[in-house]
């Protein structure tokens, strides 16, 4: 038998388990075109529904003529709120506790609002039948500044006010405005505010995180069936959680659960974007039922970029202190968070401002203090988390610029800084201050490592000779260092803290092993991109020993796949990966009981082995798990049923904590403002690693989105509620042409809770990569007395900078 | 994003693409790449009930270099631009600009003709050509007549052209001396926030002429005749250099955009057309 002759190592090799290179299997598929999305699904008779969408950003609705719609060819139907109140679905629930108008009830609150639906036979019929509805607008005051709605007599939510003008509490608790959401704090008040009033030295600094959009490749969309025969409905659409969302519209519609399938075909990326439900959604699903017919919608980019979630949009007030030689004693911070014209925000339901409260970082701050204002504007709703677990790019981003910040007012290098204020390796598990428990970390030794292998030293040492030669005339470039320790928090998470709309934030996968040794997975997650049939199939290949080649794995459609809570906030890994692992262990054992009877041994007499149960001290003697696989349908085991099959549904003890530590290096032309990345270096640490290729990947992935977000890529819009940047000419969205070449680290610190060790690390990269890019921008300009600007970074920005300074001469 | 019904069109001849013209008047326009006319049309801000496509009708893609001058057909990408080595050494400004618009997809599709043609302040080739004092032929039911690049630009989307009339061809007298086109952008596949050609040359270390245009700093491209002339008869000093500036920047008429304000514009344009003179006087 050729397995008598492989050596171990060739045995291990033969799996493609953890930690091995293994190719995409995925990519097959998606380099020949061969990839199903939502938008390849044809089906017989499919009608088509888009909307008609508001151009102002708050008005109201005085009448809706749609006749000269209904005479276009090929036009069937046009609902409006007026069509959808009868079933009480004009409205929808949010997954932040607020609720939503599915078509404008009365009035809108940001431009593109949906107003209403057009259902025709085509899309072309459709966008010509969109032209033609008359909608009657009268304009109203328009509020985009969170500050001045919280000063505003204007209203924007009535439907939110008690009788005589009460303002009842919200979903999580009172209101101290018409325009106010919610008020959310963590820590300890009095005693910050105590520390930092007494301190040696205190920084104080305001930011805007910008509002910017996960804009993913692929748009939303979906096609609804509605099977009258049966009475099943089928929902096929880009859903980051699609279980989530058949619960979703099974309480919106009525609908029993076993009634409605839903399937995420291949996504073509989501970060964010695609974890809510969308007013498209709930249109098709009522479009179906009402005409019998299948009913596809599909954004177009502008859709998308101008009304499905934003992310970001956070005003951030820091105030940090610390004894003279810097060792910090208080952090202090206070936002003002827009969520639009609803609250819209994607969090777990107990978290209105997700895990900001993550924002104490890398750093061992005994008291601190948050607290978040939620307020209504006329801008689009949203508030997800592009690319981060909740809020944890906003969160990354305001310690590691008070820190710099604080470096100034010190006058120290920020790099020793940071290193005499990490948390230590011997203080793990930590308790921060804000109330996490962090897992474990080992900071000191990923920062040394990083700024030796940039040459730290050297840098800022040709960074003073620029300054010399920048001030005699010499050179028009400056050049700054960027640096960025992050530690993020993924894997939302255990029940008893996380859920979304009640539904705990665990996980599953459930394994069926075929007799000839191979076997299928299905999980409750989404791959999106991330590679998700790769990845699992080699924790399982490791935890079971059968080839990852001979392993499918399967996700996104809720008939067959478990329940999950689906993929965002890199909780793949920490929930999902953890539930296979589980489930593959279960899978071991039962594997163990019937080799153990295959060679007449007792159970503890056989120890795994690659692929392999053998005979403890007697290894020639053992049994493969294709072996044991066939057994387990083939032979009558006493006291053993048959079949080899496992489900796990893991509800993790604790989040895992992500870390890196990123250096950026950038010359700045100070007369263009036009900046250029000589150098990045990341080192991430997300503990055990599965597929080094496929990390690698991701963290240029997140990196390229960090570089986008810190120079140029924004939501904004006028005075007048207008967006003004709803196509790609405008929104930034970097290619190969922008993105430098990545230089890619780590170590490993696996974590202690997490059966294989793993932490995640899809949007690592993109939370430290943020605040790396934007320090090194801001760093340029620190030796003519900047402390901070406000990002995106794009060229006009950092002249205006260099103009303020006075470097224009 | 769909754009409203039309009727396409795909004509054997010049012949047969007038005859529709005529017919339909400003209902109908010609279709050369399509990277600026379809989307205006998918966006629904060109309305096009008779589109016609020229990628049929012949005579329209050559490059031809003479003695005295160069003639490129209307229909020639960008792409056949960069590709062409005999035109490369003709005129290499043209490649140096060419290489700047938008990415290579684009310009796989984008021609010469559409780009002249089009009318948008934005686009690269219209100000190259102001400086090159180039001569676009246009050909209408009339016959044909020539117009001068430098003539041939009104206001936004506003040229010479009549809306019957097509654009077969630019013909551009042989250039010499230093050249160079400087484009500040915020990304690949974005319109200038400033750009600037300039075409110079000099005998014994003096400027003999200079030719300069600006993109996307005004309604129009601006050909500053002024500029030019601030650098004739000089040694191409920091004196002569500044004074071409100032002579610039009061042509040119910028507005606030995403790309910035119009302080911000007007700065970027010295700079550019400062680093394009430079490099145009070192290959002079
Ligand atoms: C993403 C993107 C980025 C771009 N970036 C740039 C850039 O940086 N710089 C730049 O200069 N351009 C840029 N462009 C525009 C691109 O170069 C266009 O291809 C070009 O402007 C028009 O050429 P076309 O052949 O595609 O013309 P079309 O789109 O076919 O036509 C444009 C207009 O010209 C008219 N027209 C076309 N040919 C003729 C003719 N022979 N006679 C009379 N009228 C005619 C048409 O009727 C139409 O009104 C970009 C385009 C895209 C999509």
């Amino acid at each position: 038998m050729k397995d008598e002759v492989d050596t171990r190592e060739d045995r291990v090799a033969n799996l493609k388990g953890m930690g091995c290179s293994r190719k995409r299997v995925e990519d097959a598929r998606f380099t020949q075109g061969k990839g199903n999305y939502v938008d390849d699904i044809k089906l017989d008779g499919m009608l088509f529904g888009d909307f008609v969408r508001s151009p102002y950003a708050h008005a109201r609705i005085k009448s809706i003529d749609t006749a000269a719609a209904l005479e276009v060819p090929g036009v069937l139907a046009v609902l409006t709120a007026a069509d959808l109140e009868p079933l009480g679905l004009h409205w929808m629930p949010t997954l932040a506790g607020d609720k939503q108008m599915v078509l404008a009830d009365g009035k809108v609150l940001f431009q593109g609002q949906e107003v209403a639906f057009v259902v025709a036979e085509d899309r072309y019929a459709a966008a010509d039948g969109i032209e033609l509805v008359e909608v009657e607008y009268e304009e109203l005051p328009v509020i985009v500044n969170p500050f001045e709605a919280l000063k505003s007599d204007v209203v924007l939510r009535e439907d939110l006010m008690g009788e005589g003008g009460s303002l009842p509490d919200g979903a999580h608790g009172p209101r101290k405005h018409h325009n106010h959401i919610f008020t959310w704090d963590a820590g300890d008040k009095e005693p910050t505010e105590e520390v930092i009033a007494n301190a040696d030295v205190v920084a104080t600094e305001s930011m805007y995180y910008h509002r910017t959009h996960p804009c993913p490749l692929e748009t939303c969309g979906c096609v609804a069936s509605m099977d009258k025969v049966n009475g099943k409905l089928t929902l096929w659409g880009t859903f980051q959680a699609p279980h989530a969302i058949r619960t979703v519209v099974s309480l919106i519609s009525g609908i029993e659960e076993h009634n409605i399938r839903v399937v995420s075909p291949d996504i073509g990326g989501g970060f964010g974007n695609k974890v809510g439900a969308y007013p498209g959604y709930v249109c098709s699903v009522v479009a179906s039922i009402v005409t019998g017919k299948p009913v596809k919608w599909i954004e177009d980019r502008m859709d998308n970029l101008m009304t499905t979630a934003f992310a970001r949009d956070y005003h951030m007030t820091g105030k940090i202190s610390a004894t003279k030689e810097g060792k910090i004693t208080g952090l202090h911070c206070h936002v003002t968070a827009d969520h639009g014209g609803f609250d819209a925000c994607a969090d777990p339901t107990k978290f209105p401002a997700g895990f900001m409260n993550i924002c104490t970082g890398s750093y061992d701050i005994p008291t601190a203090y948050l607290e978040v204002d939620g307020v209504y504007t006329n801008k689009a709703p949203g508030g997800v988390s592009y690319r981060c677990s909740f809020r944890v790019t906003e969160a990354v981003y305001f310690i590691e610029r008070m820190i710099e910040v604080l470096a100034i007012k010190l006058d120290m290098d920020a790099a020793e800084l940071r290193r005499i204020n990490f948390i230590k390796k011997e203080q793990f598990p930590y308790q921060a201050a804000l109330g996490w428990e962090y897992d474990s970390g080992d900071y000191h030794t990923a920062w040394d490592k990083a700024l030796k292998t940039v040459d730290y030293d050297g840098l800022r040492a040709e960074q003073a000779q620029r300054v010399e030669d920048f001030k005699a005339g010499k050179t028009r470039k400056l050049m700054g260092i960027g640096l960025s320790f992050f530690t993020e928090i993924v894997g939302a998470g255990p029940v008893k803290n996380c859920d979304i709309l009640g539904l705990g934030m665990f996980d599953s996968c459930e394994i069926r092993i075929h007799p000839t040794g191979s076997a299928i997975a299905r999980l409750g997650t989404i791959s999106q991109g991330q590679g998700h049939a790769t990845t699992f199939a080699q924790i399982l290949a490791s935890e079971i020993g059968l080839p990852a080649d001979s392993i499918t794995i399967e996700e996104g459609d809720t008939d067959t796949a478990p329940y999950g809570l689906g993929t965002y906030g890199s909780r793949s890994t920490p929930v999902a990966g953890a539930a296979t692992a589980m489930a593959g262990r279960k899978i071991r054992a039962k594997a163990q009981m019937i080799a153990a009877y295959l060679l007449e041994v007792h159970d503890n007499d056989v120890e795994f082995d690659v692929d392999r149960f053998v005979v403890k001290g007697a290894p020639e003697k053992f049994k493969t798990m294709k072996e044991i696989a066939f057994a387990a349908y083939n032979q009558a085991i006493p006291g053993i049923e048959p079949g080899l099959e496992a489900v796990s549904y893991y509800d993790p003890p604790n989040m895992t904590y992500p870390f890196g530590a990123y250096v950026c290096v950038m010359d700045i032309d100070v007369d263009t403002g036009v900046p250029e990345i000589r150098r990045f270096y990341a080192l991430d640490d997300c503990g055990t690693r599965i597929n080094p290729m496929i990390i690698e990947g991701q963290v240029h992935g997140g990196l390229t989105e960090a570089l986008a977000v810190a120079l140029g890529q924004e939501i904004a819009y006028d005075d007048m509620g207008n967006c003004k940047t709803g196509t790609l000419m405008d929104f930034f969205l970097p290619t190969a042409w922008e993105v430098p070449n990545y230089e890619t680290d780590y170590t490993v610190t696996p974590s202690p809770h997490h059966p294989i060790g793993a932490k995640g690390v899809g949007e690592s990269p993109h939370v430290g990569g943020v605040p790396c890019f934007s320090n090194a921008v801001q760093d340029a300009f620190r030796p003519f007395g900047n402390t901070h600007t406000n990002m995106p970074h794009d060229h006009w920005r950092i002249w205006k900078t260099a103009n303020e300074l006075g470097l224009h001469g | 994003m769909i754009p409203a019904a039309f009727e396409y069109y795909r004509p054997q001849d010049m012949a047969g693409v007038l005859a529709i013209l005529e017919e339909h008047g400003d209902d109908a326009r010609v279709m050369a790449g399509g990277h600026s006319l379809i989307p205006m049309m998918k966006l629904r801000m060109a309305e096009v009930p008779h589109l016609i496509d020229l990628q049929d009708v012949g005579g329209l893609s050559d490059i031809t270099v003479e003695a005295s001058r160069i003639v490129i057909g209307a229909m020639v990408t960008q792409a056949d631009i960069i590709d062409s080595a005999e035109l490369t050494a003709a005129a290499p400004i043209l490649r140096e600009a060419a290489l700047q618009i938008a990415d290579p997809q684009v310009r796989y599709m984008g021609t010469v003709g559409g780009n002249v043609a089009n009318g948008d302040p934005g686009n690269d080739m219209p100000g190259l050509m102001q400086c090159l004092d180039a001569t676009f032929t246009l050909v209408g039911s009339d016959g044909e007549r020539d117009v001068p690049a430098r003539d041939f630009y009104e206001a936004a989307y506003m040229t010479a052209r009549d809306d019957e009339e097509v654009l077969t061809a630019v013909s551009i007298p042989l250039p010499s001396g230093g050249y160079a086109y400087e484009k500040q952008k915020r990304k690949i596949g974005d319109y200038a926030t400033a750009a600037a050609s300039v075409q110079i040359t000099q005998s014994g270390g003096t400027c003999t002429s200079a030719a300069i245009a600006m993109t996307n700093l005004s309604d129009t491209p601006i050909f500053s005749e002024a500029a030019g002339a601030a650098l004739v008869g000089t040694a191409l000093d920091d004196a002569a250099i500044k004074s071409s500036v100032a002579a610039m920047l009061n042509d040119i008429d910028p507005t606030e955009d995403n790309r910035g304000p119009i302080a911000f514009k007007k700065h970027v344009a010295g700079v550019i057309l400062r680093r394009a003179i430079e490099r145009a006087w070192s290959r002079a």
